[in-house]
């Protein structure tokens, strides 16, 4: 509000309350400009016929005129009602059912409600107890409609409990016609009826007698919409296209003119009953043109009117596209691309984008000269600014013309909105948003060409990758929003999920397979090399003691430099990603290397690999940086074991080629031994089967237990072979390193490729259709032999024979239909449970409540822990606390 | 056939009968009327079998529920009696 606003009507108010109610004939006079008498818009000249649908009181759609009611321009006058008179009363559609229920629920003569005084005094009484709650309300009030609806025909008692009088049963004849018996009903006969119901007895049928009567569901008088609802629009050729809402109203004024005429003349009633019928039908589709039973007015094109009902309506209705979403400015959307060398809060971007979005900054004393140097350089060059803003509001536009004008004008109290700068802070976000930290907060970091950079730790909240996509950027304007969403949704305070208490954000891929090259007992490393390494990751301390001298030059190892990295009083210990996973843990003198060991900041054994720091899953070193030292200390962590990672990948080289996959021949005899038995064990049992030998297992049939039994027998083939090709296939193979350190794949992977590729399924059976009784024309019918049903002996890398390849391709097949029906699934049950638990919050008492105050938990997840802040689920970790404390007591010692 | 007491069924859970007292104090330790209660119907198994255990009109009192398989131990929750 402006102050000239705030003259005319006083200071802002709050809303208390809002009542909803059905608007009342008087009010519809009441708040009408005009009574619209005219079928007709514009006359020839092109001007609005006075009393016409177009008519100058109802506001303004053409740019220079002014509205004859308020005299405000166009864009100002929001626009008046209008109001036709009916001449005769019709039902409006969208409370046809109400006025059933009020009809057979009340007498035909008294118009009281049919239930005897003492159940109205009951019902009265239970409204007032129970009725507080909207969902008991309701049930009440259908209670009491269907009790009393009951005596209509039903019982043979169907008297009226109050004046005797007999009932006849009421019909609803969709959409607007009730028969009593076989007579039709007319509105005007309905109306008066519900004029005769008390206000006693309206509240009990679930009308608020204050706010509105249930006759006035019964229209007399038609409110016309403002002109400024339903613009007409000039065509190039100059003709005027009306909207269809006017159309609706034009016939709506034509009919009710020629029903008038017939009455006034005395016409014969079957003449007026069908004008009034199709009085009705008009009103009915001016409100809503898919009433079913009602066919839909058209367009004279054929097109189907566009009604109010239509305008609301859906995902294009104004609801879900112009209320729950809007388009906002102050955004930007571009493809993503990576970028490892800038910090995870961080976002990238382009400076054709920065220089169009804006923050306002208001001008004091302390910013003048940096904000007036913004305005100079103006809105075409970066840094620059591309308003200012005068303390009266005044928008001035930062040109080249009047830039040096400008930055003299602007003084402390004025507003410049300048381009976005490094460090501010915007809101970050990738579609289907489907969880709070697919919307983060991140700093400005303006670089050239056209794409958002992000690091690459961040890409598993977004479920980002860089084939093409794309994100969106929103930068909050006030200072109080630009703190909310720095303290709140800052990436690095995201770093833990809300969903599981692990890490979302940590390192994927070459993060983890460069981090156990790097730490590897191996490893060595030069001055220099160290010292390029310490500078792309910005680590600013003294070099260690080197542990290794070779010939008098002293080299470090990968966890010397690691160490770095680390608090200096952290204390940890568990198993790497890689473990062996041996009978006896040799603990720090672990063979392998897999036991990690960190003392007072220092790795002394162990490798870094998954279980470090790997996001979307349960790594035990990044969780404890960020919830024992601060999100903080989790962020710089990231930042620095990335570069530092990327820079030793570097100098070591990492590869992979299909030479990864090779198995020694006598490796290969072994796998093929071993498939080889397995068949025949298949063979065995199909011979006891044919025998009849077999015997069952309890709750199947003799064909099920073979067919489970063969299952069985072929998967345990596989996995044989599966760790005989695993026993050559050592860490030296980068293939292998990445399945174990977590990177990509697994070494299920692996052994397809090398040794076999085991038994292909379709929902969870062995392939078994496409022909009659068999799964290609080339076997015999009812063959279940390991071959004939799908099983694949050979690797990727052998090759599949052709009736391999057919079977493999069928699972594969189902792989891709599987992804691609449960994105549409969850989807949808995704916006179900949006829409249902929306409402729901923890309120001060610590409740889960809906809006309406109804208790849905008694304590959030009935145990009151934010797994954010928690570990493993759990309230407390005893285990880790003990330890910490041991540590402590260790050191006083 | 015998009637089974379904209170002692391992699959109900364990529902206890606020006494008045109680009711007072766990409003208030809440601060919430029995209006923002969720809801059981006198016409619910286990409430029908309380009434007839403890031999008391069950309406308008409140119920302790402790559902004993959530992932937090324990679930606690309250009911409203209704009709």
């Amino acid at each position: 509000m402006n102050e000239e606003e705030i003259l005319i009507f006083g200071p802002p108010k709050k809303i208390k309350e809002i009542s909803f109610g059905v608007l009342s004939p008087d009010n519809i006079r009441k708040i009408s400009v005009k009574n619209i008498v005219q079928a007709d818009t514009y006359d020839d000249e092109g001007y609005p016929i006075n009393g016409g649908l177009m008519d100058p009181k109802l506001g303004v759609i053409d740019p220079g005129l002014k509205c004859h009611t308020c005299n405000s321009k166009f864009g100002e006058c929001q626009g008046h009602f209008g109001h036709i008179e009916l001449a005769r009363p019709v039902v409006h559609v969208g409370y046809a059912k109400e006025v059933y229920d009020i009809l057979r629920s009340t007498c035909r003569e008294c118009s009281r409600v049919l239930v005897p005084e003492e159940r109205i005094l009951y019902y009265e009484e239970k409204l007032k107890e129970d009725g507080v709650r909207t969902g008991m309300r309701q049930t009440i009030i259908s209670e009491l409609i269907n009790e009393s609806a009951k005596k209509k025909g039903v019982l043979k008692d169907n008297k009226c409990p109050h004046c005797g009088t007999e009932q006849i049963k009421i019909k609803f004849e969709k959409p607007t016609s009730y028969k009593e018996g076989d007579k039709k009903l007319t509105p005007a006969d309905v109306r008066e009826r519900m004029e005769n119901i008390s206000d006693r007895e309206t509240a009990l049928l679930g009308w608020n007698p204050n706010a509105s009567r249930p006759e006035w569901a019964i229209l007399t008088v038609l409110p016309v919409s403002p002109v400024t609802v339903r613009p007409s629009i000039t065509l190039e050729s100059g003709i005027r296209s009306e909207d269809d809402l006017t159309h609706k109203l034009v016939d709506i004024i034509r009919i009710n003119q020629r029903l008038r005429e017939n009455l006034d003349a005395g016409a014969p009633q079957l003449i007026v009953e069908d004008l009034w019928e199709l009085l009705q039908y008009h009103v009915t589709t001016y409100f809503d043109n898919e009433v079913s039973g009602v066919p839909p007015a058209r367009h004279r094109s054929g097109r189907v009117l566009k009604t109010l009902t239509q305008r609301l309506k859906g995902k294009e209705g104004r609801f879900r596209n112009n209320l729950s979403g809007k388009r906002v400015d102050f955004s930007a959307r571009t493809v993503i691309s990576p970028d490892p060398n800038i910090s995870i809060n961080e976002v990238g971007v382009p400076k054709f984008i920065a220089m169009e979005l804006t923050i306002p900054e208001r001008v004091t004393g302390k910013n003048i000269e940096r904000l007036r140097k913004l305005v100079v350089s103006g809105s075409d060059t970066y840094p620059g600014a591309n308003y200012i803003i005068r303390y009266d509001g005044m928008r001035k536009r930062v040109t080249d013309i009047t830039r040096d004008i400008l930055a003299e004008e602007i003084e402390v109290g004025y507003i410049v909105e300048r381009h976005l700068l490094d460090g501010d802070i915007v809101l970050f976000n990738r579609q289907p948003s489907l969880h709070r930290l697919s919307i983060m907060a991140h700093e400005v970091r303006v670089m050239p060409y056209r794409t958002f950079r992000l690091n690459l730790c961040v890409c598993p909240p977004y479920n980002a990758d860089f084939d093409g996509d794309e994100m969106n950027m929103h930068v909050p304007q006030t200072e109080e929003a630009q703190a909310e969403a720095r303290i709140l949704m800052r990436v690095q305070e995201q770093i833990i999920s809300p969903r599981y208490g692990e890490p979302v954000i940590g390192g994927s891929q070459d993060y983890l397979s460069g981090a156990y090259l790097l730490t590897k007992k191996t490893t060595k490393f030069a001055r220099e090399q160290v010292d390029q390494m310490l500078y792309v990751s910005s680590i600013n301390t003294d070099l260690p003691e080197p542990i290794i001298i070779e010939d008098g030059v002293p080299y470090w190892t990968g966890k010397q430099l690691f160490s770095l990295l680390l608090p200096p009083d952290l204390n940890i210990a568990y198993k790497s990603k890689v473990c062996k996973k041996c009978d006896v843990c040799e603990g720090k003198k672990c063979r392998h290397d897999c036991y990690v060991l960190i003392e007072n900041g220092k790795l002394i054994s162990g490798v870094i690999d998954g279980s470090t720091f790997k996001a979307r899953s349960t790594c035990k070193l990044l969780d404890k940086l960020v919830k024992d030292y601060d999100t903080d200390v989790g962020r710089k962590f990231l930042d620095s074991v990335t570069c530092l990672v990327l820079w030793s990948n570097g100098i070591l080289g990492f590869s992979t080629g299909i030479d990864d996959e090779d198995i020694p021949k006598e490796g290969l005899d072994v796998i093929n031994k071993v498939l080889n038995e397995g068949k025949e064990k298949v063979d065995k049992l199909i011979g006891s089967y044919n025998e009849g030998y077999l015997e069952p297992l309890p709750g199947r049939s003799v064909e099920e237990t073979l067919e489970s039994k063969i299952m069985q027998a072929l998967a345990e083939a596989r996995d044989k072979a599966g760790s005989i090709a695993e026993r050559y296939l050592g860490m030296n193979r980068g293939a292998v390193v990445m399945a174990k350190t977590g990177a990509k794949g697994n070494m299920l992977d692996i052994t397809q490729m090398s040794a076999s590729l085991g038994q292909m399924s379709v929902r969870g059976n062995r392939l078994h259709r496409g022909y009659m009784k068999r799964s290609l024309s080339s076997f015999i019918q009812d063959d279940v032999n390991a071959d004939a049903r799908g099983f694949v002996s050979s690797s990727y890398k052998k090759g599949l024979n052709p009736k391999e390849f057919f079977f493999h391709a069928m699972g594969g097949r189902e792989g891709l239909v599987d992804t691609a029906v449960r994105t549409a699934q969850s989807g949808y049950m995704q916006r179900r449970l949006m829409n249902a638990l929306q409402d729901m919050s923890v309120s001060y008492n610590g409740t889960v409540c809906t809006n309406d105050g109804v208790v849905a938990q008694f304590i959030y997840g009935e145990d009151g822990i934010d797994p954010a802040k928690s570990t493993y689920g759990k309230a407390v970790d005893i285990d880790w606390i003990i330890h910490k404390n041991l540590y402590q007591n260790k050191e006083a010692e | 056939m015998d009637k089974v007491n379904i209170l002692e069924h391992k699959l109900v859970s364990k529902h206890i009968i606020l006494s008045i007292e109680e009711e007072e104090s766990f409003l208030k330790k809440y601060n919430i009327s029995r209006n923002n209660l969720p809801l059981i119907k006198t016409s619910d198994p286990v409430i029908k079998a309380l009434e007839e255990q403890e031999n008391i009109l069950l309406k308008g009192r409140i119920i302790k529920i402790i559902r004993p398989n959530s992932p937090a131990g324990e679930g606690i929750y309250y009911r409203y009696v209704v009709e």
